[in-house]
């Protein structure tokens, strides 16, 4: 049963008391958001998400798009899929937060203030793709444990910020670096403070491109607190867990970083292709690194009933990871035979391509539009699952959508 | 008009009169207490279900499939991460003890002891492995009409 009560909005604090809870997320509400209780923090509200997003886990957030959310050409915040590992951190002051460069490969270890970054190095804005490795794993069979993410832990927002390789010549890099990890304010899920939730990282050569940011700006605006405020690396194309959110370090490494989820079977595939099922030790497994070629169609939404006779327009996205989308193609007689759609070139390097199709259906009848990328080496997504994997990443299998001609 | 007032007037008891004023000084100060406080304020709806209620088989506050071992899993399982985690996934006895084992040895989960099997056979039972095949069809298509 739900009673009603009566609270003044004055005060979180006497809020606290009448729930008989401790909220934590007291310096993290917009104004004028209230929550029912602490157990039912209305995630729409607080993280400005759009309601049809949808929640699959609350202990650590995790939320996802669907397919016709993701229609922007550049996804705002209310789209943009949640990937928390930890517990979000508490009382960020911007004003202090400091970046700290280390590392055994570093020449100079160094701290700047983010006035120091934002003063002393030029700002870069990028479109730039984020997919979660484990984006489409609720497909794989058997199950992969995890997250089950559908289709709608990608995004392409515009990221400003500067450039990790300026960064990192300021503190200078020694001859024999080979990688960097991150390590980051949020709060492992035991809430054991000597326990880090995730700090990856990407090698160096990842690192010293030009599109890889420590950003500070997300679509012209602050980056909200859920996607990294007040600092974030971007590393563009790469699963979004080398995106390392909340960012207080960068360590430049002499070996392959070694942090929380760098090693056993976290973001790893095997080495060599196995069977569904299959057990696969971990030093048989590599780490991800380029994201696979993929795409999504998102409009219309799955499910339209369309008028015989009537022409229907269709548009999306397609990503390759590093790589360009050479062609993008569909079909809507189960892969039997394939047009070319229109596809545009990247607003630059790393951010995801747009589509766009006329489609004419030869007579009523139940339809499934089909969408398949071409990479610039020539791979295409495959229409049934890829290779099946022990932890359920890489599942670039077509996207379908249902329509009716009536 | 006045006078019929005054012949029709009703003569209170003592009692009344301090009931009756009892009851206005308790609306007035109510009103008071509304003006003041009043647009400073905002309705909230509190949950106060009963934490344990069970719906359909479902113990509501979890959303966890009612059976035997359900509070021992809501004990050890819910402490660190939700129990849509646990919900979301389906795997085999052995899966289940290797994401305890996993646990255990890098996310800070404590000895579970006799708990562990009470757990697994919870979790196998009622979270078991389903075969999906490699594509299944598309499903839970909501028709709408395309303008």
């Amino acid at each position: 049963m739900k009673r009603r009560s009566f609270v003044a909005k004055s005060s979180l604090g006497s809020l606290s008391t009448l729930l008989g809870v401790d909220i934590i997320y007291k310096e993290l509400m917009p104004k004028g958001y209230i929550p029912l209780a602490f157990q039912e923090i209305d995630p729409f509200a607080l993280f400005k998400k759009d309601e049809a997003m949808v929640v699959l886990n609350d202990k650590p957030w995790n939320m996802e798009a669907q397919a016709h959310l993701l229609n922007d050409r550049i996804t705002p915040n209310k789209y943009m899929f949640i990937r928390n590992n930890g517990l979000l951190p508490e009382n960020i002051d911007e004003k202090t937060w400091e970046l700290k460069i280390d590392g055994e490969s570093v020449v100079t270890p160094k701290s700047y203030t983010l006035a120091d970054l934002k003063s002393k190095f030029k700002h870069y804005t990028y479109q730039l793709t984020l997919e979660c490795g484990g984006n489409g794993r609720s497909e794989f069979n058997p199950p992969a444990k995890g997250n089950q993410w559908t289709i709608g832990a990608v995004s392409s927002a515009e990221w400003t910020g500067v450039r990790l390789k300026d960064v990192l010549a300021d503190a200078g890099v020694k001859d024999d670096a080979v990688y960097i990890g991150y390590h980051a304010a949020d709060l492992h899920l035991s809430r054991n403070p000597t326990k880090e939730p995730i700090s990856r990282g990407v090698p160096l050569s990842k690192a010293m491109q030009d599109e890889t940011l420590l950003a500070f700006a997300m679509n012209g605006e602050d980056i909200p607190l859920i996607h990294g405020f007040p600092l974030r690396l971007v590393c563009g194309g790469w699963p979004a867990s080398t995106s390392g959110k909340w960012l207080q370090t960068i360590s430049i490494r002499n070996k392959v970083h070694d942090g929380e989820k760098m090693e056993g079977s976290s973001y790893r595939v095997p080495c060599e292709t196995v069977a569904p099922g299959e057990t696969v030790a971990d030093e048989d497994m590599c780490i991800i690194e380029s994201m696979p070629i993929k795409s999504l169609i998102t409009y219309p939404k799955s499910g339209a009933l369309i008028n015989e006779g009537n022409k229907l327009k269709i548009n999306g996205h397609a990503w390759a990871g590093e790589l360009a989308v050479s062609e993008l193609a569909y079909s809507i007689d189960y892969g039997t035979s394939w047009k070319t759609a229109s596809l545009e070139n990247a607003k630059n390097r790393l951010a995801w391509q747009h589509f766009k199709a006329t489609i004419t259906f030869p007579k009523k009848g139940y339809y499934e539009i089909w969408a398949r990328a071409t990479d610039s080496n020539g791979t295409s997504q495959p229409m049934v699952l890829p290779g099946w994997n022990p932890k359920g990443y890489l599942n670039n299998a077509c996207h379908r959508i249902a329509v009716k001609v009536v | 008009m006045l006078e019929k007032e005054e012949n029709d007037r009703i003569v209170f008891k003592p009692i009344f009169k301090v009931i009756i004023l009892l009851f206005t000084g308790f609306i007035v100060f109510g009103a008071i207490i509304f003006l003041v406080f009043g647009p400073n304020q905002t309705e909230v709806e509190i949950n106060d279900e009963d934490p344990e209620l069970i719906e359909n088989g479902i113990h509501v506050r979890t959303g966890l499939i009612e059976a035997e071992g359900l509070q021992t899993v809501i004990t050890n399982c819910t402490t660190c991460h939700s129990s849509k985690l646990i919900i979301q996934n389906r795997m085999g006895e052995e899966q289940w003890n290797a994401t305890i084992r996993w646990m255990q040895k890098s996310q800070g989960l404590w000895p579970l002891g006799e708990n562990q099997k009470v757990i697994v056979d919870y979790l196998t039972k009622n979270y078991p492995l389903i075969e999906k095949g490699r594509r299944p069809p598309l499903t839970n298509i909501e028709w709408y009409t395309l303008d």
